[in-house]
């Protein structure tokens, strides 16, 4: 069943928060639109493992270049549901 | 949960922001087999690196390598070798497609010419009396007289147990032609008499390396924190060694579980087939291992550990400042 943006925003910062193991801080508390690089301190390996666990997920292949992009929770739901929508 | 601007001010989280994009992915290319010096001590001939592949001689095939490297991500060349400057064609390849930084010892002047602005490190292993006895020549009167005030240039100067005390009179030498210096420490991996270190000796060098960077700050490229991490081998109280190091490389590391590394790095032989093992001496023992380069990444690719309080997260910015500097990514 298609999932709706804030379902998406929920279960990717669920992810994010278990790859990360980050501490106070739950997937209903995580500001969707925190900048992931410059104030959650990810990295680029950071961001290789979620885009696998993401692509687990989802079933969707996040290119290598895009990553730089992915820069909130929010822009990754965004990326992720027009993905799956352009695949349906 | 602990942001990254909850634990720095204004004048820190700028500092960090002006880093925390770069992305910086480097490979390490041994752009020859031949040197034309023959140090005791250089992990490359020590370790049998020069005999481990035979080397490329067509260009046409550097630059098709370099060319998928650069499509592999690469956006960092570093050369060593051997002595790159014997091959400046190939050197020359690398340039024109990525940016390069060049280890030298400084003997040929690299054209400016051909390269303007190729950052370009010149080993230095201690004074006169140090290089004679490791190197067979005292190579900073060439190698001083070959870059001096080339913004582009800084000396690498591998500090050895011999030079404890001395280390002064070395920076001086260098403020003085124009040039800044970044300080590492010797591996001893030929076990020359009396260039091991002692427990007793890191520290004084460390304290030594501290002062340094106080007394001369527009000279040193340097980081206190940098200097606590190669000298004790400890971080954030975990140990160096083979299972932390961040610079193996990638299709060789076979590690479990897998430490932060860095992304897509290799150490190619001049063959442009064999990889080495890491950015060092396949034969070093890890645990005393000092590579200055491979303790800079271990603090880098651990960036979110050191979010923890606003000292750790400064140290990691002087680490990664130093670095990016070293390499060009931003300005001295």
């Amino acid at each position: 069943m298609p999932q709706t943006i804030d379902q998406t925003i929920i279960r990717i910062a669920e992810i994010i928060i278990n790859e990360l193991k980050l501490e106070d801080v739950t997937p209903e508390t995580f500001d969707p639109d925190l900048d992931l690089i410059d104030e959650v301190g990810i990295d680029s390996m950071d961001l290789a493992t979620i885009a696998l666990v993401l692509r687990d997920e989802f079933g969707i292949r996040i290119d290598e270049d895009d990553y730089p992009t992915l820069t909130s929770v929010r822009i990754i739901s965004h990326y992720i549901n027009d993905k799956l929508n352009s695949d349906e | 949960m602990i942001t990254v601007s909850s634990l720095l001010d204004d004048h820190w989280y700028a500092r960090y922001k002006k880093i925390s994009k770069l992305n910086i992915r480097s490979s390490i290319y041994d752009v020859t087999n031949r040197c034309n010096l023959r140090c005791k001590g250089c992990f490359f001939f020590s370790s049998g690196e020069d005999e481990a592949a035979a080397e490329e001689h067509d260009l046409g095939r550097w630059q098709a390598f370099i060319d998928d490297e650069t499509r592999r991500g690469v956006n960092l060349a570093i050369l060593i070798g051997g002595e790159p400057t014997l091959c400046l064609d190939r050197v020359e390849a690398f340039y024109r497609r990525l940016p390069t930084f060049c280890a030298t010892n400084g003997l040929i002047k690299v054209p400016r010419e051909r390269f303007p602005d190729m950052m370009v490190g010149l080993s230095l292993w201690g004074d006169e009396e140090d290089e004679k006895t490791l190197r067979g020549k005292d190579t900073f009167k060439i190698s001083s007289a070959n870059y001096q005030g080339d913004p582009h240039a800084y000396y690498l100067y591998t500090i050895t147990p011999r030079q404890l005390g001395k280390t002064e009179k070395i920076i001086q030498k260098i403020r003085d032609v124009g040039l800044k210096v970044h300080m590492q420490l010797l591996s001893n991996d030929e076990e020359v008499d009396g260039f091991s270190w002692q427990a007793e000796e890191l520290v004084a060098v460390r304290a030594e390396m501290d002062t340094m960077l106080d007394r001369y700050p527009e000279t040193v490229i340097s980081s206190r924190y940098y200097h606590e991490v190669i000298t004790t081998g400890r971080m954030l109280g975990r140990q160096f060694g083979w299972q932390e190091c961040p610079s193996v490389t990638e299709p060789l590391d076979r590690r479990q579980p897998r430490p932060k590394r860095l992304t897509n790095f290799i150490r190619w032989s001049s063959d442009l087939h064999t990889m080495h093992r890491c950015c060092t001496s396949e034969t070093r023992d890890c645990s005393t291992c000092k590579d200055g380069a491979a303790h800079m990444s271990w603090v880098m690719v651990n960036k979110r550990d050191h979010i923890r309080t606003s000292r750790d997260l400064q140290n990691w910015i002087e680490v990664y400042e130093m670095f990016a500097k070293l390499y060009q990514f931003i300005p001295w």
